[in-house]
């Protein structure tokens, strides 16, 4: 058994030290960082405790961006997950020119979000933009959907959603497709016994795609903020300010590394709560083996 | 014999470094890198590649460019490679042009080093002095010049002369009066029953520029944001609360402007459209709107309470401490080679930038670009109406704030006397510990 | 209509939403600048904007650079994470469930997260604006390591025993029998890996300074950030020209995508 231990450790080591050089000592160096001052010049470091919390806990633009990030996530995981059902439950179904929908469902994953931020900037462009010329047809007003404090973070969750749903479509529509067919041919039931069926077998049978899903939604609602680079940079009055984007400006353009950091814990701190909450709660009612 | 060649070699370098230091040890200089605030590729960064060549060739010396995104973008990798002791040659960037109003910024971080402390001779001494003193005005720090202005620029208007005439408006006089660009941008704006076809007047508020417009706005009403140290601001100054008021009227009393935020990246695509008569933006769009305007369009100096007053814009070149004494020397002739009289003059010919010396405007090449095309020359004759850009320690902090609250003024949410008392609390809070020295 | 029409209206209408920036971006590219935001259906054709944007940047050299970034990426991650779930799935050894559990945790903490203080990292071993640096902090990738364990796992034990009777090496037993089952999994778990780090932009965008090392991405957000404002024919352009390799790949792969994701452990 020595020797296995041995090949175990062997295999296991390159994937230890890359995950640990990168992700857990970073992390522990971030907690460090978050207990002293940042060094300005050649001055050295000044332990700090938990003062560096306490300033960011009394910023108001931190507390701005963690509701943002909480409506931002609280919208865009739920939508996006039940879009990318309601699509993989239609091209699962026989209808017609099912390859091009499914294709259209699954472009936004193949154009980058950079690039596809521009885009969206026009389609939100006040009077001339594509809403607006759409809205202007059916005679409605223009609206300044990314200038107005109360639709640009809805707007960029518009965004979001657009982006993530058709990559999930493809996990669950995997999962649809893999079912038994004598399951799958309920599927063509109609009214209430078809929703009713959803409900009591295709559901469950779904929970851990959803679950996957879920975790890659989590994952996303914190890490992406590409849109908000090109598309707003946090405005107006930081009202699309998010978590991570305001961890690259405290970071990286006020160069205060030490409120950066404690910024960091305080997202890793939500992160390990929601994969703690997953695996914990959902985890065991999926039986992920 | 390998013995005493390097004995030799010693002896030689050790005579040498005695009889001339700084001009041997400068010699040795290969290459120099160079942070540039602008896109990779395009044509600036082919006229700048052109530069280096031209350095090359006259002295030697490579002088590599990284084209590094926007000012602010560009000061970030600058700043994070030294920093993190990175980059060619091991320290980052031997120098860079940045943002000016980055100054008190850098100074802080105890990166840069000054041209006189690099050394410079009596005609040295007179070259950093023949710059527009506009231009000059986010470069002093604790009593020293610091940087070398090149890419530079100020806010300008842009307006519609189609529209303007169709509206009954003199295309060939802009307004110089806030009341006189109400009154026609009054006249300019297209409203129905829900909707506003056309808009009189657009002005940058988004992130990254709200800062720059309001400080042409106040300078307008004769207030300036910050003192010179960088060390104070004025937000909450009756001045600048009015110069708001203003900005906010157009928007809600006028309507001549749309509420909420425009972005200063659609206010060209807004002008060409024919959807606003007049923006406010750089001269550095002169050409690109040139090109593109299937329209006559004129370029006029930004209206003030009593007449044309503007801001400066855009980015000097800093030399940074990591460097070695012979690097240092190598830069600060190339910042020399870079402002000749001439090269300053093909600069603004190329890009619409403003040459940043009056002698550069007597060649006789731009002399006869300006005769051909006098919008070149509406900035520049406006130049001794501009301020400096809001520039303070923790630059990008102070920025940010105060464009929070002028975002939030314009939307609506707060009076310009309440947003601008809570940039200046905040504002405060930043600069508590700069106060002292 | 029957609710069956409906439906598929709805499914019709949800596509259409979905691939319209697509649409526009075909349409702003194709057409002269002029027809950006006017959409006329005898607007003039040209490939002008293509031009200007292939002259803008160096687009050849991005493309390269993204190819070479996914597929270090993509290869270290295949070769990485498969011995490593092997011995998380079919090994016994003292500490086995702890270190998974530990591992585990990078799920959710994407080093993008943890930037700042990666970037620092990189600098100590001299590999700032190099695609190493791009890569280095995702080689590692516990979600690589989860899924094919869960694969592996369902690999019936019989075949593995089998195979070491005849002799095989657990090397051979590996690239022999289990490799060849997960197939499908790797399948998914390339797509999921080359997606995400095609389109990728902070990281990069932090730790790149040069044409040589930055990928696509991040040579693309230049044109969102110029004082001339936005030109959207050549950010559609540009946009196009850098997304045809996975569009076509997609529309090519589409079905043996869907199929492997079927039979991978992602369900």
């Amino acid at each position: 058994m020595k020797r296995q231990t041995f090949h175990a450790w062997l295999m296991i080591a390159p994937s230890l030290v890359l995950l640990v050089a990168f992700t857990h000592w970073p992390a522990i160096v971030t907690m460090i960082d978050s207990l002293y001052a940042t060094p300005r010049g050649s001055r050295p470091p000044v332990f700090v405790g938990l003062e560096n919390f306490q300033d960011i806990f009394a910023d108001p633009v931190f507390i701005k961006a963690l509701v943002n990030n909480a409506w931002y996530a609280g919208v865009t995981i739920p939508a996006s997950i039940v879009i990318a059902l309601l699509m993989a439950l239609a091209v699962n179904t026989a209808i017609p020119g099912r390859a091009l929908v499914r294709m259209a469902y699954f472009t936004p994953t193949m154009l980058p979000m950079i690039a596809v931020a521009n885009i969206w900037l026009f389609f939100f462009t006040p009077d001339y933009g594509l809403f607006d010329q759409i809205a202007g047809i059916f005679g409605f007003g223009r609206h300044n959907w990314l200038g107005e404090t109360a639709t640009a973070l809805p707007a960029m969750m518009i965004v979001a959603v657009w982006k993530e749903a058709g990559f999930f479509m493809i996990f669950y529509l995997a999962a649809l497709q893999s079912m038994p067919p004598d399951l799958a041919e309920a599927g063509q039931l109609e009214g209430a016994s078809r929703l009713l069926y959803f409900r009591k077998v295709t559901w469950p049978l779904l929970m851990p795609t959803t679950l996957f899903v879920g975790v890659n939604a989590v994952i996303n609602a914190f890490r992406l903020v590409d849109h908000v680079v090109v598309m707003t940079r946090g405005g107006p009055n930081n009202a699309t300010n998010l978590l991570l984007y305001h961890i690259y400006e405290v970071g990286f353009r006020y160069w205060d590394t030490s409120q950066a950091a404690a910024l960091t814990m305080v997202l890793l701190a939500i992160l390990g709560g929601f994969a703690a909450l997953q695996f914990g709660i959902l985890g065991r009612r999926t039986h992920y083996r | 014999m390998l013995h005493r060649r390097s004995l030799l070699t010693t002896a030689a370098v050790g005579v040498a470094t005695l009889a001339a230091p700084a001009i041997l040890r400068a010699q040795t200089v290969k290459t120099l890198s160079f942070y540039y605030p602008i896109a990779v590729g395009g044509p600036i960064a082919a006229i700048i590649d052109g530069y280096c060549r031209a350095f090359a060739a006259e002295s030697g010396i490579t002088v590599i460019p990284v084209y590094a995104g926007n000012y602010v973008e560009t000061a970030t990798k600058a700043v994070t490679a030294i920093k993190a002791g990175a980059g060619l040659g091991g320290g980052g960037p031997h120098m860079a042009v940045l943002g000016s109003t980055e100054i008190h910024a850098l100074h802080d971080m105890d990166i840069l080093v000054a041209p006189e402390e690099i050394g410079l001779d009596a005609e040295g001494k007179t070259w950093l002095e023949t710059f527009y003193p506009a231009f000059l005005a986010n470069a002093r720090e604790a009593g020293k010049i610091w940087s070398v202005p090149f890419q530079r620029s100020t806010a300008v208007d842009y307006y519609n002369k189609a529209q303007f005439a169709a509206a009954g408006l003199d295309p060939d006089h802009f307004p110089t009066t806030w009341d006189g660009l109400v009154n026609a941008a009054t006249k300019l704006t297209n409203r129905n029953a829900n909707a506003t076809s056309r808009w009189g007047f657009k002005l940058a508020s988004d992130v990254g520029n709200a800062q720059w417009t309001f400080g042409a706005l106040a300078w307008q009403n004769d207030h300036r944001l910050m003192n010179e140290a960088g060390t104070e601001v004025y937000f909450n100054a009756p001045a600048a609360i009015q110069a708001l008021e203003f900005w906010r009227s157009l928007a809600f009393d006028h309507k001549v402007t749309p509420q909420g935020i425009t972005t200063w990246g659609t206010l060209p695509s807004d002008f060409l459209e024919g959807n606003t008569s007049i923006i406010q933006s750089t001269t550095g769009n002169l050409t690109n709107l040139r090109d593109k305007a299937g329209f006559a369009f004129g370029v006029g100096g930004l209206p003030g309470r009593d007449g044309v007053r503007t801001v400066v814009g855009g980015g000097n070149l800093y030399f940074f401490k990591n460097a070695n004494d012979a690097e240092r020397q190598a830069s600060l002739k190339f910042a020399r080679f870079l402002s000749t009289p001439e090269r300053a003059a093909d600069w603004c010919m190329r890009t619409g930038y403003i040459a940043t010396r009056p002698d550069a405007w007597e060649t006789p090449a731009l002399a006869e670009y300006v005769a051909k095309f006098p919008a070149a020359n509406v900035a520049r004759s406006y130049l001794p109406q501009a301020t400096g850009e809001i520039s303070t320690f923790e630059n990008q902090r102070v920025q940010a704030t105060l464009t929070a609250e002028i975002q939030a003024c314009l939307s609506g949410s707060k009076t310009a006397a309440q947003a601008m008392a809570d940039a200046q609390t905040a504002s405060d809070k930043i600069l508590k510990g700069f106060r002292r020295g | 209509m029957s609710t069956r029409g409906l439906e598929i209206l709805g499914a019709w209408m949800l596509g259409l939403l979905w691939v319209l920036p697509l649409i526009y971006a075909v349409w702003t590219a194709f057409h002269p600048s002029a027809y950006a935001t006017h959409f006329d259906l005898t607007a003039p054709l040209t490939l002008d904007n293509f031009a200007r944007a292939w002259e803008a940047a160096p687009f050849p050299r991005f493309l390269v650079n993204t190819v070479m970034l996914v597929t270090l990426i993509l290869v270290a991650q295949l070769v990485l994470c498969t011995p490593a779930a092997y011995a998380f799935a079919r090994m016994e050894f003292p500490g086995r469930d702890i270190i998974f559990a530990v591992l585990l945790l990078q799920l959710m903490v994407a080093p993008d997260v943890l930037l700042v203080a990666n970037y620092r990292s990189m600098a100590q071993l001299g590999v700032v604006d190099s695609i190493l640096g791009i890569a280095l902090p995702y080689l590692g990738s516990a979600f690589g390591i989860f899924l094919l364990r869960q694969t592996f796992r369902q690999v019936p034990q019989e075949l593995d025993d089998a195979a070491r009777l005849e002799g095989s090496s657990l090397l051979g037993r590996l690239w022999r029998v289990y490799v060849p089952l997960a197939k499908p999994t790797y399948l998914a778990y390339g797509l999921v890996s080359v997606s995400f780090h095609w389109n990728n932009f902070l990281w990069p965008l932090v730790i790149t300074n040069s044409v040589s090392t930055r990928p696509l991405t991040v040579g693309l957000s230049v044109f969102a950030s110029t004082e001339q404002g936005i030109d959207w024919s050549i950010v559609t352009a540009a946009t196009l020209m850098t997304s045809a390799p996975l569009l076509v790949a997609f529309l090519l792969f589409q079905r043996q995508f869907v199929a492997s994701f079927m039979r991978a452990g992602i369900k």
